[in-house]
């Protein structure tokens, strides 16, 4: 082993370490900018290492450092320009995006790969080419899925699920064909050297099909789920390219990222009471085939608005307050809003805590990083779990631009669609406002029992202009 | 629905009380009838404070739709002058009998009883046509009931209103059961000559009252919740266990008998327990007696004389100026002392005081909470322009005691069946597609892993296994570490993956290097142009984020 090779493997085995330091620092807030910097330092090293050994090799060439050189600064300043404009309502978008470049990096990988010289022969070539395949299999699903799911969020394409007659058996169909060209693709392999080429491509554009099939069928509010689903099968791509390339690092990244992703989907389904596949397979209520209003009566009662004077008031007057923010708080922009309100209410000595429902927004933590931008102290937001029992002793629970994560017919009505799901119980303080732009239903379809309660006003307009007009309301009542 | 009627309130306040109904000056088009008139007439019965409606329930009432007239004075024992009725929009009447005989609907606090200038009895005033919503009490007074009957009006018995969820806002006994159990502590500390609330002070020390509150209903845990409010020491005892939580969530120590025996009996009352558990229970209060300074008690079993629970003997146990106040007094009393409607002294100076009119001694609250539970059942009941009688509807029914002459009361049991049997049916419907799906990836997953099991035993390349095992782990490890993350860093936590899976680099990296082909070097490095936009965007944005988190 050269000097450069067992640089390259200790720095690996250090950047593996490193990147698992960086997980482990999210534990807490309090460590988590360091396991940040960990993660910058174990991906430097990395870089230096693997640069070392391209440097190394006898036909390293000076112009290819050149290139290189050039790609990765262009690139760095426009991945860092990007990173530093984006609006923190607009981090789905971004995530989404940055998912479909390791796709996309990913089926470039393979195929430079399998277009690059082949070394090894017999059952290992048939393991490398199977590597190789699935690889490309992988990436172009996670390349054309999060474009797709970065239109959705963007507003691009519209949020509402597409559904295709059929489309489990065309899902299918389209699966079974990329097995049978893989089994053409090895078997072209064998017969010539890059054999095989035309089965991989028509493969990629397969797999790309099914991607942007798969995505456009799920709906707007299950995009929590997407996204996530999404960052695993990025992780998944990586460990495949490290097989192919035969490199632990790369295989020990992509399979920390591809588990975190898979628990993150686990828990933003746990949090629907949905199956994962369930979700995948598309949107509420198409299990059943039949609509899902059908079923769920007419919830009884009369709705009783309230205006922004009455709310201001009120939210003065009390001294435990628990707002609940939805996607509805993005939509409008109304986090600075929000964060402006909540510290007149404390500054007077109103307890106010904000309670996060795991689906809450488009993306897992979308809530806690739009609140941690409007400077909210994140020691007063938390989960559901957390302060789900406190709402009996709350005063006021506030509802924003949220639907389906405070509707009682979770817990109450069995045949409910979303039956079972937990929410957040706010319907048990002694008063919940609910701000929403009209009497729509949530993304579930169904209509929300909350709004008929007794004990809940219903403060209807832009959430952002509300929020103003309260705070406005609240700065006329302080000195009072 | 209010909001239709809220044009009615402004032009009603200039009417004059002699002016006949007026239903002119109304847009509602199904007005061609005259309003119904709700007849407010002063209470009869000595030292009966309260109204049945006071200015604020009488303008509500008027948004419902129907008029309303008072009797001159009706409100003055509870602190509301004619002129608030007046201001409120309401017609005074000059005596009972104009009230009796042009209200459509009368609302009193009192069952009818001898008009004392009158010289009649307050049914007899009755017709057919008129209906009347007050305290009855059907159980104990069938000759009444039978009296109304007779005159074929419709009467309902506030208090036979039944005690489901939806019928809250109109149960009358729960609002005076609150007023009186505030009321008993408030009168037990105007005979207790000691503070309730303990004190360290440079005089020396003040122990805190001990208070000891028996039967935990509306009137029980409002004693509880206003004497742990004057800094009292409370327990509280009751047959029922399911009340626990309701006194501890009051502040108050729950005591308890060893026998294991539940008390619950239906519509929220207790029922009367064997023997063994009144002895058990009759030591823990003798013993309770010695201990504490104050004591309430609410025990009431329906349709039956009051249990006797502080007898003689407890009573001379009590320290000197000791209070026991027993709300239980118009049914005879928990205590075997107790004379109801008086206050009495026991030679070992214990006070017993055993009012029986307790809400009315806050007359102005009572009067308000009371007014809104007849709010509300006239607002069930169609409000003005829809008022009607609905036999159908559960609270109506329990709730009314004669009709046509005809004598309703009590209300058959409810009939339980109905709610339940229409649910089922939709539910498995829903519920039946996931639950396959279940079955299928229960089985899927391990035959997936098998046959990966017997591929890789068989077909595997050293070198892949070698890679395999570390892919394995890395899971594993990656596993345990997600789990750890909190949930509020999610977002942080998906922008610093992406950024790691960037390390999809390497890959490209590696291509570049040797002498490949242009389409591969290409390839390479359109690979690292996008992994680098990755690693950068992914690193910047989470530091952007973390920063933002402050305490």
């Amino acid at each position: 082993m050269t000097l450069s090779e067992s640089f390259a493997s200790v720095s690996y085995i250090a950047a593996i370490g490193l990147f698992i330091l960086s997980l482990g620092g999210l534990s807490q807030h309090e460590s988590s900018r360091r396991g940040n910097m960990f993660g910058i330092i174990g991906m430097l090293l990395a870089l230096v290492a693997t640069l070392a050994i391209v440097g190394t090799h006898p036909d390293a060439s000076a112009s290819t450092f050149g290139i290189l050189a050039v790609v990765l600064i262009a690139a760095g300043t426009i991945g860092a320009f990007v990173a530093s404009r984006v609006a923190m309502t607009s981090m789905p978008e971004l995530v989404a995006m940055l998912h479909s470049f390791v796709g996309a990096a990913a089926v470039l990988v393979g195929f430079s790969n399998y277009l690059g010289p082949q070394h090894a022969a017999g059952s290992d070539a048939l393991v490398h080419e199977l590597e190789i395949y699935i690889g490309i299999f992988i990436g172009a699903i996670t390349f054309t899925g999060s474009i797709i799911a970065f239109g959705k969020l963007n507003g691009k394409i519209s949020g509402k699920p597409l559904m295709i007659p059929g489309r489990h058996l065309i899902n299918l169909l389209m699966v079974i064909a990329c097995v049978v060209l893989g089994v053409m693709f090895v078997q072209g392999t064998e017969a010539a050297a890059q054999g095989g080429l035309t089965e991989l491509i028509i493969m990629t554009v397969i797999a790309g099909v099914i991607g942007v099939h798969l995505v456009m069928a799920i709906g707007g509010a299950d995009m929590p789920v997407v996204v996530s689903m999404l960052n695993s099968y990025s992780g998944w791509a990586a460990a495949a390219a490290g097989f192919m390339l035969e490199n632990d690092l790369l295989i020990v990244t992509g399979a920390l990222v591809g588990s975190s992703g898979a628990i993150l989907s686990f828990i933003m389904c746990r949090a629907m009471n949905r199956s994962f596949i369930s979700v995948i397979l598309g949107g509420f209520g198409t299990g059943g085939g039949s609509s899902p209003a059908a079923g769920s009566e007419q919830p009884q009662g009369e709705v009783t608005p309230i205006n922004v004077d009455q709310t201001a008031d009120m939210l003065s007057e009390a001294k435990n307050v628990i707002i609940v923010p939805g996607y509805g708080v993005a939509v409008a922009q109304a986090q600075h809003s929000l964060a402006e309100m909540v510290k007149l209410l404390r500054d007077a000595g109103v307890n106010v805590r904000f309670g996060i429902h795991p689906v809450a927004g488009r993306l897992p933590g979308h809530m806690n990083v739009l609140l941690a931008e409007a400077n909210v102290p994140y020691d007063i937001v938390f989960e559901m779990d957390e302060l789900n029992h406190d709402f009996p002793t709350t005063d006021v629970a506030m509802v924003i631009g949220a639907n389906d994560i405070v509707n009682p017919a979770a817990l109450e009505d069995p045949t409910s669609p979303i039956a079972g799901m937990p929410v957040l119980e706010v319907w048990k303080a002694k008063t919940c406002v609910v701000m929403k732009r009209s009497m729509a239903s949530g993304y579930a379809g169904i209509d929300n029992p909350l709004f008929y309660k007794e004990n809940t006003r219903m403060l209807f307009g832009d959430a952002k202009k509300n929020v103003d007009a309260l705070v406005a309301k609240l700065r006329e009542l302080e000195p009072a | 629905m209010s909001e239709t009627h809220t044009t009615a309130t402004p032009d009603r306040t200039s009417s004059v009380p002699s002016a006949p109904v007026s239903t002119n000056g109304h847009q509602m088009s199904d007005h061609l009838q005259p309003k119904l008139l709700i007849g407010i007439p002063k209470e009869v019965r000595a030292g009966e404070r309260r109204v049945a409606a006071t200015p604020d329930t009488a303008q509500k009432l008027q948004k419902l739709g129907f008029d309303v007239l008072v009797e001159r004075g009706a409100g003055e024992t509870a602190d509301f002058p004619d002129q608030r009725y007046l201001d409120a929009g309401c017609r005074i009447a000059n005596d009972a009998k104009e009230v009796w005989a042009t209200a459509n609907i009368i609302l009193k606090v009192r069952a009818p009883e001898q008009h004392p200038t009158l010289g009649v009895n307050e049914a007899d005033l009755l017709t057919p046509d008129k209906t009347l919503i007050s305290f009855i009490a059907p159980g104990q007074n069938q000759d009444l009931v039978k009296r109304l009957a007779s005159t074929k009006a419709t009467v309902f018995a506030i208090d036979s209103v039944p005690r489901i969820t939806r019928a809250q806002k109109e149960d009358a006994l729960s609002s005076m059961a609150n007023i009186a159990g505030y009321r008993a502590i408030v009168e037990a500390a105007n005979v207790f000559p000691r503070f309730f609330t303990g004190q360290v002070t440079a005089a020396g020390k003040i122990p805190p009252a001990k208070i000891l509150v028996i039967g935990a209903g509306v009137a029980g845990l409002a004693a509880i919740g206003a004497g742990k409010a004057l800094g009292a020491i409370v327990r509280a005892f009751d047959v029922r266990p399911s009340v626990k939580e309701q006194i501890q969530s009051m502040g108050a120590d729950f005591l308890e008998v060893k026998i294991q025996e539940s008390g619950e009996g239906t519509g929220g009352y207790a029922k009367e327990m064997s023997k063994e558990f009144i002895e058990a229970e009759m030591a823990l209060f003798a013993k309770q007696a010695k201990e504490v300074d104050i004591i309430v008690t609410t025990a009431l079993i329906p349709g039956k004389p009051a249990p006797k629970l502080i007898t003689k003997a407890m009573v001379e146990s009590m320290r000197e100026g000791s209070v026991i106040v027993d709300l239980a007094a118009e049914n005879g009393g928990n205590c075997e002392l107790t004379q109801p409607g008086k206050v009495i002294t026991t030679p070992n100076g214990v006070t017993i005081i055993g009012y029986t009119d307790l809400p009315s001694r806050m007359a102005s609250q009572a009067s308000q909470l009371y007014g809104m539970n007849l709010y509300h059942l006239l607002d069930d009941m169609g409000g003005g322009a829809k008022f009607h009688v609905d036999l159908e509807d559960e609270v109506v029914r329990g709730a009314i005691v004669t009709q046509n002459g005809q004598i309703l009361w009590p209300a058959p049991k409810p009939a339980v069946v109905t709610q339940p049997a229409a649910a089922p049916k939709p539910a498995p419907a829903v519920h039946a597609k996931p639950e396959e799906k279940k079955k299928k990836s229960g089985w899927v997953m391990p035959a997936v892993l098998g046959v990966v099991y017997i591929g890789l035993v068989f077909g595997a390349p050293a070198s892949f296994l070698q890679h395999f095992t570390v892919f394995v782990l890395a899971v594993f490890v990656g596993w345990q570490v997600i789990w750890n993350v909190t949930p509020a860093l999610h977002t942080p936590l998906m922008s610093v993956t992406n950024a790691i899976s960037g390390i999809i680099i390497l890959g490209g990296l590696l291509q570049i290097g040797s002498s490949m082909p242009t389409t591969v070097i290409v390839l390479g490095f359109a690979a690292i142009f996008l992994a680098t936009l990755n690693i950068a965007g992914g690193f910047w944005v989470t530091q952007r984020m973390l920063k933002m988190f402050r305490k």
